[in-house]
């Protein structure tokens, strides 16, 4: 239907090859540390690793994976992330249907109370004491808890539930059923979209959370992967001592490199998801409002 | 509860509904009572506590017993140089990614929206989306990879042209570079989702009546799709102006070392350290309740300048 003129298809062009160029750029990073991580330590500190391994050598891995720290904080961060997700997501849904009926009084009251915590918060070191008070200092709980309200999805909750046709919760009334009742079988499978997305960024914030864990954990056995990260990737001697002959042999660039690797190849497994529920997600924070 | 005996059936059911639905709407309060209880201890107790700013705060006696000491704290941190070198940190940040990583995201929904190979556009937006799901730490350690002076991409770049390897993260005159450019990459795809989602809003309309008047892909994109974005534009930088004192404090935490504390230390990294580090509760907490409190005066007046001129508040 359309011909296209000579100047678009330069418009074309061009696009594509600023796009191309940007693509690039969030690339190469990524594929030059994995590179790097499975290459040999000569060729990572000759600087002569772009995007393919050279010298290829697992020996990175075998410090970073044979390491019983990376395994604890793994199962750490797999415990506060399933758990965690779980909680959040639960809390969410209850708050943002609650807050979504009319029949609810203080409605606006309670709004305010969930909006105002967005925009002032006490600070890092009255949240500390709290935590310290109720007991919760270096527990995996601390990770949790304290985070349970997020007002921003519950808002995007709430509206969901609020579009939501009252026809559908009419008859339902009308045949007795409860709140409860209408939230779990009627509104939660119609809302599933919406809480997939919410629980996939839940699950991001857990599985990335660094800051909570550096001020209330103290106790090595209770790090999370990032924390265990960080300490590795300032200063990848410390991770392991009996490993210490492996060690010398490694580029510290590798070892790097291969727990980087090891952290972001979970988030690339269920990137596809995330992707799908993300975009849409975002959408819905961004457009209605 | 009204004398039944007079009142007619109508009436009566009327009353027994609403006695029903009075019990059925407690479960509306139970829903809402655990994500209040959470609110109520780790976040509206915190706000109370924020007090000790005004106290000399003792572990002994907590926050309700520590004595008053008034505006001390307050009056220590404007006397201190120290404070002014985070706060214009914290706003020189913000001042820079404002300039220099906000129109990105904006340029890169452009591109994204003109490709016409659907798999392309797809793939685009696949990578430049990724890098927002990995962690500060994450970021922190490519960027480190990046620019390390043994063998860093960026550093055996310059020694093409012979210069010298630069440690690019403890020097004074490059750390905030680095800090602009490694947000640039984290958020620069995720932020132009927003973008992409208001040009496809857009009435395509327009763009045919701009091809028959003989309109070009530039002048298009100059006359339609600027103006029609335009609202989310001023929505974007008002809620950037609204956040001027906020930071990205893991961010800052992972690149920053004391040889760059001159240039990169901000109000965050400035409590933690200070709050956490020396154990100084109130003074830290001093200073961040200044910052909480500028910063909510701040969106305050955003969110009214958004409603004004832009078609939307932000919230």
């Amino acid at each position: 239907m359309k011909l296209k003129t000579s100047g678009e298809k330069v418009f074309d062009v061009v696009n594509v090859g600023l796009l191309s160029f940007i693509i690039v750029i969030c690339l190469l990073p990524l594929l030059n540390i994995a590179a790097k991580s499975f290459s040999s330590d000569a060729y990572v500190l000759a600087g002569e690793v772009f995007i393919w391994p050279k010298g290829f050598s697992v020996n990175a891995y075998e410090i970073v994976l044979g390491s019983r720290r990376f395994w604890d904080s793994f199962g750490n961060t797999v415990f506060i992330t399933i758990v965690g997700t779980a909680l959040n997501t639960f809390l969410t849904i209850l708050a943002g249907y609650a807050l979504s009926r009319k029949r609810l009084k203080g409605q606006r009251l309670f709004m305010f109370l969930f909006i105002f915590t967005m925009l002032f918060n006490g600070g890092i070191i009255p949240t500390y004491l709290v935590v310290k008070e109720v007991g919760l200092l270096n527990s995996l709980w601390a990770l949790i808890i304290p985070g349970l309200v997020a007002p921003f999805n519950m808002i995007i909750m709430r509206l969901y539930f609020f579009n939501i046709p009252d026809s559908m919760e009419e008859s339902a009334k009308i045949d007795g059923a409860s709140h409860f009742r209408i939230l779990f079988s009627i509104m939660i499978p119609l809302a599933m979209p919406s809480i997939a997305t919410i629980s996939l960024f839940y699950a991001v914030e857990y599985w990335n959370n660094y800051f909570e864990a550096l001020i209330y954990i103290t106790n090595h056995e209770r790090f999370p992967l990032q924390v265990f990260l960080r300490e590795m990737i300032s200063n990848a001697s410390s991770a392991d001592i009996n490993n210490m002959d492996l060690m010398m042999n490694t580029a510290q660039e590798s070892v790097r490199g291969a727990t980087v690797v090891a952290a972001t190849v979970p988030i690339l497994l269920v990137y596809p998801f995330l992707q799908k529920y993300f975009v849409k997600g975002a959408m819905l924070g961004a457009v209605k409002q | 509860m009204d004398a039944p005996a007079v009142s007619g059936t109508g009436k009566r059911s009327g009353a027994k509904r609403r006695v029903k639905d009075l019990l059925l709407d407690y479960q509306l309060y139970l829903m809402l009572m655990p994500a209040l209880a959470v609110l109520l201890v780790f976040k509206y107790i915190p706000i109370y506590g924020a007090l000790i700013a005004f106290k000399d705060y003792n572990l002994v006696e907590g926050v309700f017993g520590s004595e008053w000491v008034g505006l001390k704290h307050f009056h220590d941190l404007f006397q201190s140089d120290k404070f002014y070198e985070v706060f214009v940190n914290t706003l020189l940040i913000n001042l820079y990614k404002l300039v220099f990583q906000f129109p990105i995201p904006i340029i890169l929904a452009l591109l994204i929206n003109e490709v016409r190979s659907t798999f392309f556009k797809r793939f685009s937006q696949s990578v430049t989306y990724l890098p927002h799901f990995l962690s500060w730490v994450i970021v922190s350690a490519v960027f480190a990879n990046l620019l390390s002076p043994t063998g860093g991409i960026v550093n055996e770049l310059l020694g093409y042209f012979g210069i010298d390897p630069i440690m690019f993260m403890s020097d004074e005159r490059f750390f905030r570079t680095v800090l602009v450019v490694s947000s640039a990459f984290r958020e620069s795809g995720w932020s132009s989702i927003i973008y992409l989602a208001a040009i496809m809003a857009i009435d395509t309309q327009l763009y045919e009546a701009a091809r028959i008047d003989g309109a070009g892909k530039l002048r298009q994109i100059w006359h339609i799709t600027l103006p029609g974005i335009r609202s989310v534009i001023v929505f974007i930088i008002m809620l950037r102006l609204g956040a001027a004192l906020a930071n990205d404090l893991e961010q800052v935490l992972m690149f920053y070392s004391p040889m760059v504390y001159r240039v990169g230390d901000v109000l965050g990294t400035y409590v933690y350290r200070v709050g956490l580090g020396q154990m100084k509760y109130s003074f830290s907490t001093a200073v961040n309740l200044f910052q909480s409190v500028i910063g909510f005066v701040l969106i305050i007046v955003a969110n009214t300048i958004s409603k004004r001129y832009g078609d939307r508040g932000l919230w």
